[in-house]
C-alpha cells in the first residue's frame, strides 16, 4: 500500500513523515515521530490522553488522520516546557501533587494550557467542563482542578 | 483539605522529612512526557502482536485452523492452545487472594472451551499491525456454542449451564457428588446468633446486588517480550509486580525463573487490575517462536472484554440492635461472581463485612461462583466494597429506626483496640473511632441541607498487608544516595520511599534517588498492592538505611580512631557520643562517603524483610447529594473523606489516594456497570458507555487525614490506598435515602434505576 508524504510542524520544528492512509495522528506521533508523551487510552476520543493542539485548537490525536496534519502546526506535551524551564502548569501540577500514575497527565496539561489560552479566568465549573474530556482514574480531579485554578491566577499576575 | 493529627505520640514529633510535601522524584518526567509507560517501549526488529478473542460467552472450541494466516507474508508466529504448555492445577498465594496456574494458563489462552466474550483463542506476531489484523481475520475457529450463565444467583442453580465439569464445591459437608458453578463456601461465626437476634429490639434484613465494575486504569495493558536463542528472556511491561510477571511467565511456559528478567515500565494505573498476566506469556511464547521481540498492546475494548473487573455480588444482610443503640447480632450471606475461573475476593469480602463494629454474635457465609464473564482481578480492597456497601446500608437503616444519629450509632459500636474481628485477630490501635469522630465534628456534617438534598455517612475497613520486600541503599562518592527497590510506583511510592530513607539517613530527600529495579537487580519483592508498599518496602528502606548508618559510624570511628560505640549518628552527621569519646568536629555523610575508598570500600547495604503488622485502615465518608426527581440524576454536592493513615509520609499523595478512591467509589455507586446482551456479549466495552466519573461530575473532595500510629512501623505508617474505595457506595446510597426516603439496594444507582424506584414508591425493584 502506498504511503502518503506529509509535511507539518511539531512543537515549532518542521517534520516530514510517510504515513499509511489509516494511521491516525496519534499513531504518527508515537510510531513515526517517536513522540511517546502523547498517550493512547482508548483510541475513540473518549479519554483525552492523546490531547494535542492543531493550529492552536485542542483535539484528540486519535480522531484525526496523519495525512490531515499536512501543513499544520501540531503542539504536544514535549513542546510545553521551554528548554529546562517548566510551564507554570507543569510546575503547579508537581507542587499540588495533581498526578498519581501520570499517564493522563500529558493530556490534562495540554488541555489545561488550551483552556487558559482561551479563557484566562475560568470559574471552577468552567475548568471542570473544559477538562471533562480528559479522564483521570487516580486523583478524583480535586488536585488537578486546584492546580489549574492556581496557575490561572498566577498567569493573570494575581 | 485538612490534616487533623491525633497526638498519640510514638516520638514522631521529631520527624524532619516524613510528613513533608516535596515534588515527587519522578515528577518532572511525568509532566514532560518523558516517562516511559508500557506502550512507549520499542526494540529494533520488533514484531506487532495481536490477539484473537472469542465472540461467544460459552463455546466448545472444536478446531482452530491457522493455515491461511500462517501463509500470509509478514506473519512470523502464531500461538494457539497447541503452542502453549498444558499446566497442572496448582494454587499459590498472591497477596490477599490465591491464584491457580492451570486457570491462569487457560485464561491467557483458551483450551477446550471459550468461557467468556473476549476470551483469547489465538495470537499472531507480524511485521506490521495491518498484517497482524489481517492474519487474525484468516484464522478459522470452529465453535460449538453452549448455553451460558451471567448472573451469580442463576449460576448457583442446580440446572445452570456448567462452566467446569470437574468443579465440586469446597467447604461444604458432606462433599457434593455433582459438579456445580460454586467453587467454594467460606464461613465465619462468633457468639450465639439466635441469642443475639433475640436480644435485639429492632432487626433489619435487606438483599442487595452490585454489578461488576472495571478498575478503569487509563493505560491499557502493554508488553514487549524478547526470547533469545539461548533461552534468556527479557520482558518489559506495565505491571504492579515485575516478580509476579516473572513467576507467572516461568510457570506458564516452563522456563527457569532465573532465565527471565522483567523490567517494569511506568504504570498508568492498575488498582489491582495489573497484578495478573494476560499478554506477557503470550508475547513471550510468540517471541520464542518468531525469534524476534514482540509487542502487544490491548485496545480499550480488549481491556473491558478480557481483563479483570471486580465481582458483582448478591448479598443478604440481617442485623439487630437494642433500643439504646447496641448492635447485638449480624448475619451475612454473600455470593460473588468470580468470572470464568474460581477466585473471587469472597474471602476478604467475608472478613471485612462487619469489621468496623464490635458485635458479639455474628455469622458470615460466602460463595465463590463462576460465571461466563472475564475472570475477576483484584480491585482496590478486593471484595470489601461490595459487602460493606450492603452492611453499611443496613446499619444506616437501623440507626434511622432507632432514632439515633447515624454517626453516633456507629460510634456506639465502633471497633477499637482490643475488639476481636470476626475473622480472628484482635485489633491493635486502630482509627475507626477517630475517623467517625472527625466526620461527626466536621463543619460539613452540621451544614443544613436544601430540598431534595440528603446526607449519608458510611465507614469502611480494609485490613492492609505487609509481605516480602527488599531495598538496597548505595551511598555515592559525593554523599548522595540511591535507594533501589522493587515496587512499581503507581501513585507516588517513590516519594514515600525516598522520604523514609532520607529520614533514616538524616539527609535531605533531594539527595536520595529512588529507583524501581528489574527482577535481576533487586531481591524478590511482592507486588504493589494491598496498600503494602509505603509500609513494607518503606520498612525495608529504613532497615537498609540503618545498616548504612552503622557502616558510616564504623568509618567515622576508624577515621577518628575511637570505638564505634563512641560514635552516634544524628541528622546526617557522625558525632562523638560525648566528651569522653573525644573532641572531633562532626563529619557529614558526604565527608565520610568521600573517604570510603580509604576506610574499607563502598558503603552500601541491602535489607530483605517479610513485613508483619500492617495496621488495619478505617475511613469514614460523608456525602451530600441532590436528587433530580424528574430524571433520577444524582448530583454529588459535597464530599468529605476521613481516613486514618497511621502517619502520612507525603500527605499530598495520601490525600490523593483518599480522593481518588472516593471518586472511583462514586462511579461504582452511580454509573458504572457491565451490560451484557442476551447472548452474553458485553455491550459497553468503551469509555463512552462505561461511564466513569469526569471532572464535571464531581465536587472537590475534602480529604481529612487522622493519624493513629501503627506501632509496627518505625514512623507509624499504615497503608492508605485501598480503604478509601470502601465507604463511598454506602455513603451515596445513605444520602439518597436521606433525600428521598428510598433505600436503593442495587448498584449502580443510575438515573433510570432511581427514577423507577421513585415511581413505584420506594421499593428498589432490582436490575
Amino acid at each position: 500500500m502506498a504511503k502518503y508524504h506529509v509535511t507539518a510542524s511539531v512543537n515549532g520544528e518542521p517534520v516530514e513523515f510517510l504515513c499509511a492512509a489509516e494511521q491516525t495522528l496519534l499513531d504518527v506521533l508515537r510510531d513515526e515521530l517517536e513522540l511517546t508523551g502523547t498517550k493512547e487510552g482508548c483510541a475513540t476520543g473518549d479519554c483525552g490522553a492523546c490531547s494535542v493542539t492543531v493550529d492552536g485548537t485542542l483535539v484528540c490525536a486519535c480522531l484525526m488522520l496523519g495525512t490531515e496534519a499536512e501543513g499544520r502546526e501540531i503542539g504536544t506535551i514535549e513542546g510545553m516546557a521551554d528548554g529546562d524551564t517548566l510551564h507554570p502548569l507543569q510546575r503547579q501540577f508537581l507542587e499540588d501533587a495533581a498526578l498519581q500514575c501520570g499517564v493522563c497527565t500529558p493530556g490534562f496539561l495540554v488541555a489545561a494550557k488550551a483552556l487558559l489560552e482561551e479563557n484566562p479566568e475560568p470559574t471552577e465549573t468552567e475548568a471542570r467542563y473544559w477538562l471533562a474530556g480528559n479522564l483521570c482514574r487516580c486523583t478524583g480531579y480535586d488536585k488537578i482542578i486546584r492546580a489549574v485554578m492556581t496557575t490561572a491566577a498566577e498567569l493573570r499576575g494575581e | 483539605m485538612a490534616t487533623a493529627t491525633k497526638e498519640t505520640g510514638n516520638g514522631n514529633g521529631a520527624l524532619k522529612y516524613v510528613g513533608t510535601r516535596p515534588w515527587r522524584p519522578d515528577g518532572v518526567d511525568k509532566v514532560t512526557g518523558r516517562a516511559k509507560f508500557g506502550a512507549d517501549i520499542s526494540l529494533p526488529g520488533m514484531l506487532v502482536g495481536r490477539v484473537l478473542r472469542s465472540p461467544h460467552a460459552h463455546a466448545r472450541i472444536r478446531s482452530i485452523d491457522t493455515s491461511a494466516a500462517r501463509a500470509l507474508p509478514g506473519v512470523k508466529a502464531i500461538v494457539t492452545r497447541d503452542e502453549m504448555p498444558e499446566v497442572p492445577s496448582q494454587w499459590v498465594p498472591a497477596g490477599e487472594v490465591q491464584v491457580n496456574y492451570r486457570d491462569m494458563s487457560q485464561n491467557v489462552m483458551a483450551r477446550e472451551k471459550a468461557l467468556y466474550d473476549g476470551h483469547a483463542v489465538a495470537a499472531v506476531a507480524a511485521t506490521s499491525a495491518a498484517i497482524a489484523r489481517q492474519a487474525l481475520d484468516l484464522i478459522e475457529v470452529d465453535y460449538e456454542v453452549l448455553p451460558h450463565v451471567i448472573d451469580v444467583r442463576e449460576a448457583m442453580q442446580a440446572d445452570a449451564p456448567l462452566l467446569h465439569d470437574d468443579m465440586f464445591t469446597q467447604g461444604v459437608e458432606p462433599a457434593p457428588e455433582t459438579p456445580s458453578n460454586v467453587f467454594k463456601k467460606v464461613y465465619f461465626s462468633t457468639g450465639d446468633l439466635e441469642k443475639g437476634f433475640a436480644e435485639a429490639d429492632v432487626i433489619v434484613e435487606r438483599t442487595f446486588t452490585t454489578k461488576p465494575v472495571h478498575q478503569g486504569y487509563i493505560e491499557p495493558h502493554a508488553v514487549v517480550a524478547s526470547a533469545g536463542e539461548d533461552g534468556q528472556c527479557e520482558v518489559w511491561c506495565c505491571t504492579q509486580g515485575q516478580f509476579t510477571v516473572r513467576a507467572y511467565c516461568a510457570n506458564l511456559l516452563g522456563i527457569d525463573i532465573g532465565k527471565i528478567n522483567v523490567t517494569p515500565s511506568e504504570i498508568g494505573g492498575g488498582f489491582g487490575g495489573k497484578t495478573v498476566v494476560y499478554l506477557e506469556p503470550v508475547a513471550l511464547r510468540l517471541s520464542q517462536l518468531a525469534g524476534r521481540p514482540v509487542k502487544i498492546v490491548m485496545s480499550r475494548e480488549e481491556v473491558f472484554r478480557a481483563s479483570g473487573p471486580t465481582s458483582g455480588g448478591a448479598m443478604t444482610i440481617k442485623m439487630g440492635a437494642t433500643r439504646d443503640g447496641r448492635m447485638t447480632a449480624a448475619k451475612a450471606w454473600l455470593a460473588y461472581q468470580a468470572g470464568a475461573f474460581p477466585g473471587s475476593p469472597i474471602q476478604p469480602g467475608c472478613m471485612c463485612v462487619f469489621a468496623p463494629y464490635d458485635i458479639e454474635n455474628a455469622e458470615v457465609e460466602g460463595y465463590d461462583v463462576v460465571v461466563n464473564r472475564p475472570k475477576v482481578a483484584a480491585y482496590r480492597a478486593p471484595g470489601a466494597p461490595i459487602s460493606e456497601f450492603a452492611a453499611e446500608g443496613v446499619v444506616d437503616e437501623l440507626a434511622k429506626k432507632l432514632g439515633i444519629d447515624p454517626a453516633a450509632f456507629r460510634l456506639m459500636n465502633a471497633a477499637k483496640e482490643g475488639t476481636r474481628a470476626l475473622y480472628g485477630p484482635k485489633f491493635g490501635p486502630v482509627g475507626c473511632v477517630e475517623t467517625l469522630e472527625a466526620a461527626r465534628s466536621s463543619e460539613h456534617y452540621r451544614t443544613p441541607l436544601g430540598p431534595n438534598q440528603g446526607r449519608g455517612i458510611a465507614t469502611g475497613f480494609w485490613f492492609n498487608i505487609g509481605g516480602e520486600s527488599c531495598a538496597t541503599i548505595n551511598v555515592n562518592e559525593d554523599g548522595t544516595a540511591t535507594v533501589i527497590e522493587g515496587n512499581p510506583d503507581i501513585g507516588g511510592s517513590r516519594a514515600s520511599i525516598q522520604l523514609q530513607a532520607a529520614e533514616a539517613l538524616g539527609i535531605p530527600p533531594e539527595r536520595v534517588r529512588p529507583l524501581v529495579a528489574d527482577t535481576s537487580s533487586i531481591g524478590y519483592t511482592f507486588l504493589t498492592g494491598g496498600s503494602r508498599v509505603t509500609f513494607a518496602t518503606g520498612m525495608a528502606a529504613i532497615e537498609a538505611a540503618g545498616k548504612v548508618v552503622q557502616q558510616l559510624r564504623e568509618r567515622a570511628a576508624k577515621i577518628w580512631d575511637i570505638p564505634v560505640d563512641a560514635v552516634e549518628w544524628e541528622d546526617g552527621y557522625a558525632r562523638p557520643s560525648g566528651s569522653n569519646a573525644g573532641d572531633f568536629e562532626p563529619m557529614s555523610l558526604a565527608e565520610i562517603a568521600a573517604q570510603a575508598g580509604k576506610t574499607g570500600g563502598p558503603i552500601a547495604a541491602t535489607a530483605s524483610i517479610n513485613a508483619q503488622g500492617a495496621g488495619p485502615g478505617f475511613g469514614t465518608h460523608v456525602c451530600d447529594v441532590e436528587v433530580d426527581r424528574e430524571t433520577g440524576r444524582v448530583t454529588i454536592l459535597r464530599y468529605t473523606a476521613v481516613q486514618d493513615a497511621g502517619k502520612a509520609v507525603h500527605p499530598s499523595y495520601v490525600e490523593g489516594q483518599i480522593q481518588g478512591g472516593a471518586a472511583q467509589g462514586i462511579g461504582w455507586a452511580l454509573n458504572e456497570e457491565y451490560i451484557y446482551d442476551e447472548d452474553g456479549r458485553l455491550e459497553n466495552p468503551g469509555f463512552l458507555d462505561y461511564r466513569m466519573p469526569v471532572a464535571s461530575d464531581l465536587p472537590m473532595i475534602d480529604a481529612v487525614i487522622v493519624e493513629v500510629p501503627n506501632p509496627n512501623h518505625p514512623y507509624g505508617v499504615r497503608g492508605v490506598g485501598e480503604t478509601p474505595i470502601v465507604p463511598p457506595m454506602a455513603a451515596v446510597a445513605n444520602a439518597i435515602e436521606n433525600a428521598t426516603g428510598i433505600r436503593m439496594t442495587d448498584l449502580p444507582m443510575s438515573p433510570p434505576r432511581l427514577l423507577a424506584a421513585m415511581d413505584n414508591g420506594g421499593a428498589n425493584g432490582g436490575a
